[in-house]
C-alpha cells in the first residue's frame, strides 16, 4: 500500500496523479467514491488525471476515449485496451493505493520509450 | 446504417446498447472495416502507426451486423425507406441512419495528374505516405487543419514544405483571426513557408505535377501536391428522397430528419444546435462519436424523447509537436483573452467570450486547463 494523499485534500470531482512508474491517478467522484486507475491513456500518451470526470467515467483530455473507473474498461474509442484498476483504502483520513501486479496496457509510444527505443 | 465509419459504427453500437435486438445492416462505400481517420494526417502518414492500429472495432467485438462494404448507396425510397445500392440491390429498413460523411473537395483541372493528392480515406493516406517517403518538395494547398497537419508531418519527414492559403489568415474561420494567426505561425517557427492571401490558379505538369501556379504569377516548384481545401457532405444520393437537404442533411437537435424513421449523424448532418440557436454541420471526430447516441434514442423512441443539449463541439490537432485543442464556437465571440501561458511561447490557453460569457476555448499544450474550460462550456444552459 502506498499513501496517496489525505482525503480532505482531494475534493469531489478532482483527481490526483501519483508520480510512480507507470503513474497512477486517484479520482474522487461527485458521489464521493474513490477509485484508482492507471494514469496513462492506453491510446496515446495523455494523463487521465487531467481528463473529464463524469459519474464513474473519465474521458481522456486529448482524444475523448472513456474509461470506467470501476473496471478500467473502455467505454468509448479510440482507446481499445482497458486501463488497470488499483485497490483503494481510506484509513484515518488517508487514501492508500495498492498497485495492481498485472502488466499495464501502455500506449505504443510510451511502451517504446520505456523499452529504450525511439518514442 | 448507411456509412461505415466512426458515425455509422457509433450508431450501430448505440443501437445494441440501447436494446435494439433486430436485424442490423451496415452499408459502406469503402471496402475497409471502420477505421480511425485522425491519424491519417499524423502518425499513420509519418509511418509510426500501422493499419491494424487504426481499426475502430475492438478485438472480438460482435455487433451482430451484416456488413455490406464496397457498396455505395445511390438512393433512398421515400415511402418504404429502401436504400438502393450501386450494384442494384435494395435494403428495406424500418429505420435508417444516414452517416455517409463528407468527401474531400478537389481542385478543378487536377484530375489525372500524378503527384496530386487529397487526404480523406485510408487509400488516400497510403498513396500519400508512399510518396512522402521518397522525399522532395511538397506544396500544400489550403492552410486548414488537414493541410497544416500534413505540412507538419512532411516537415518531420524531412521534406521541403510550402503551404498556400487563399485567406489572409489560415484557420480564421474555426479559430478567429487572432488565434488563427498564432496557430498558423507554427509553420514559420519550423521553417515551413506559408503564403497567405493568394489563390491557386492551377497546376503545371504533363503527366506529373511539377509546380503550383499562383494567381499573382508566381510558380512554386513541387514534386508532390496535397489539396486540403475542405470537404463537402456526401448527400447527393438523397436527392428526391424527401430528406430535406441544406448544407448536408438538415436535422433537429436529436438528429431527426424531415423523413420519419430517418436520422443523420456525423459529417453529413447539419444538426440544430440549441446553444448556437442555429444549424451547424460539425465535421469533428467527437461529434461523430457522441451524437449517434442521441439520434439512435430518437430513432428507437420515434421522436418521443426530449433531445438533450449536446456538448459543445470539440476537436484537436497535432502540429509540430504542439497539442492544439478547441471547443465551442469562435464565430460569435467579441473578445479573446489569454488566461494562461503566452501566445508567443505556443503554450497558451485562450478563452473566447461573447458579452462576457465564455463561448469557446483554445489550448496549445494545455490539456489539463483546457479540459476544465471545456467542461465549464458544457455546463447546462
Amino acid at each position: 500500500m502506498i499513501p496517496a494523499c489525505r482525503l480532505a485534500d482531494l475534493p469531489r470531482g478532482e483527481a490526483l496523479r501519483l508520480d510512480i512508474d507507470p503513474p497512477v491517478s486517484v479520482f474522487h467522484t461527485d458521489d464521493g467514491e474513490i477509485f484508482a486507475i492507471d494514469d496513462t491513456c492506453t491510446h496515446q500518451d495523455a494523463s487521465l488525471a487531467d481528463g473529464w470526470l463524469e459519474g464513474c467515467e473519465v474521458e481522456c483530455p486529448l482524444h475523448a476515449s472513456k474509461f470506467d473507473l470501476r473496471t478500467g474498461a473502455v467505454d468509448a474509442p479510440p482507446a481499445k485496451l482497458p486501463v488497470r484498476t488499483h485497490e483503494v483504502l481510506v484509513e484515518d483520513g488517508m487514501i492508500y493505493v495498492r498497485v495492481s501486479t498485472q502488466a499495464p496496457n501502455l500506449p505504443p509510444c510510451v511502451a517504446a520509450r520505456l523499452a529504450g527505443g525511439p518514442a | 446504417m448507411v456509412g461505415a465509419s466512426l458515425a455509422g459504427l457509433s450508431a450501430a453500437r448505440s443501437l445494441r446498447k440501447q436494446g435494439y435486438d433486430g436485424r442490423l445492416v451496415v452499408i459502406g462505400d469503402e471496402l475497409h472495416r471502420p477505421y480511425d481517420r485522425p491519424p491519417l494526417s499524423k502518425e499513420f502518414l509519418a509511418g509510426t502507426v500501422g493499419e491494424a492500429e487504426l481499426a475502430l472495432e475492438a478485438d472480438g467485438e460482435d455487433l451482430r451486423a451484416e456488413w455490406l462494404l464496397g457498396s455505395r448507396a445511390t438512393g433512398l425510397g421515400r415511402a418504404d425507406r429502401a436504400v438502393r445500392l450501386a450494384d442494384g440491390r435494395e435494403v428495406r429498413a424500418d429505420g435508417v441512419v444516414i452517416a455517409t460523411g463528407a468527401a474531400a473537395r478537389t481542385l478543378p483541372g487536377s484530375e489525372g495528374l500524378a503527384g496530386v493528392h487529397a487526404l480523406r480515406t485510408l487509400d488516400d493516406a497510403r498513396a500519400l505516405r508512399d510518396e512522402l517517403a521518397r522525399g522532395g518538395r511538397l506544396v500544400v494547398i489550403g492552410g486548414g487543419f488537414i493541410g497544416a497537419e500534413v505540412a507538419s508531418t512532411a516537415y518531420a519527414l524531412g521534406l521541403e514544405v510550402t503551404v498556400v492559403e487563399v485567406a489572409a489568415t489560415p484557420l480564421a474561420g474555426p479559430l478567429g483571426e487572432a488565434m488563427g494567426g498564432v496557430v498558423s505561425a507554427l509553420h514559420a517557427d519550423h521553417g515551413v513557408r506559408l503564403l497567405c492571401g493568394v489563390a491557386v490558379k492551377g497546376l503545371s505538369g504533363e503527366t506529373r505535377v511539377d509546380a503550383v501556379l499562383l494567381e499573382d504569377g508566381r510558380s512554386i516548384p513541387a514534386d508532390i501536391v496535397v489539396v486540403g481545401v475542405g470537404a463537402r457532405p456526401c448527400v447527393e444520393w438523397l436527392e428526391g428522397s424527401g430528406v430535406l437537404l441544406d448544407n448536408g442533411v438538415k436535422c433537429g437537435a436529436d438528429g431527426r430528419t424531415s423523413l420519419a424513421g430517418v436520422v443523420a449523424v456525423g459529417d453529413c448532418a447539419n444538426w440544430y444546435d440549441p446553444r448556437a440557436g442555429a444549424h451547424r454541420r460539425v465535421e469533428h471526430w467527437t461529434g461523430a462519436r457522441e451524437r449517434p447516441d442521441a439520434a439512435v434514442a430518437a430513432l428507437l423512441a420515434g421522436g418521443a424523447v426530449e433531445p438533450g443539449v449536446p456538448r459543445p463541439p470539440y476537436f484537436w490537432s497535432d502540429q509540430y509537436g504542439v497539442k492544439i485543442q478547441f471547443a465551442g464556437h469562435a464565430a460569435g465571440a467579441d473578445s479573446v483573452t489569454v488566461e494562461e501561458g503566452a501566445a508567443g511561447d505556443r503554450n497558451v490557453l485562450a478563452v473566447y467570450r461573447r458579452a462576457g460569457q465564455p463561448v469557446a476555448v483554445l489550448g496549445m499544450n494545455q490539456p489539463r486547463l483546457f479540459t476544465r474550460w471545456r467542461k465549464q462550456l458544457g455546463a447546462p444552459l
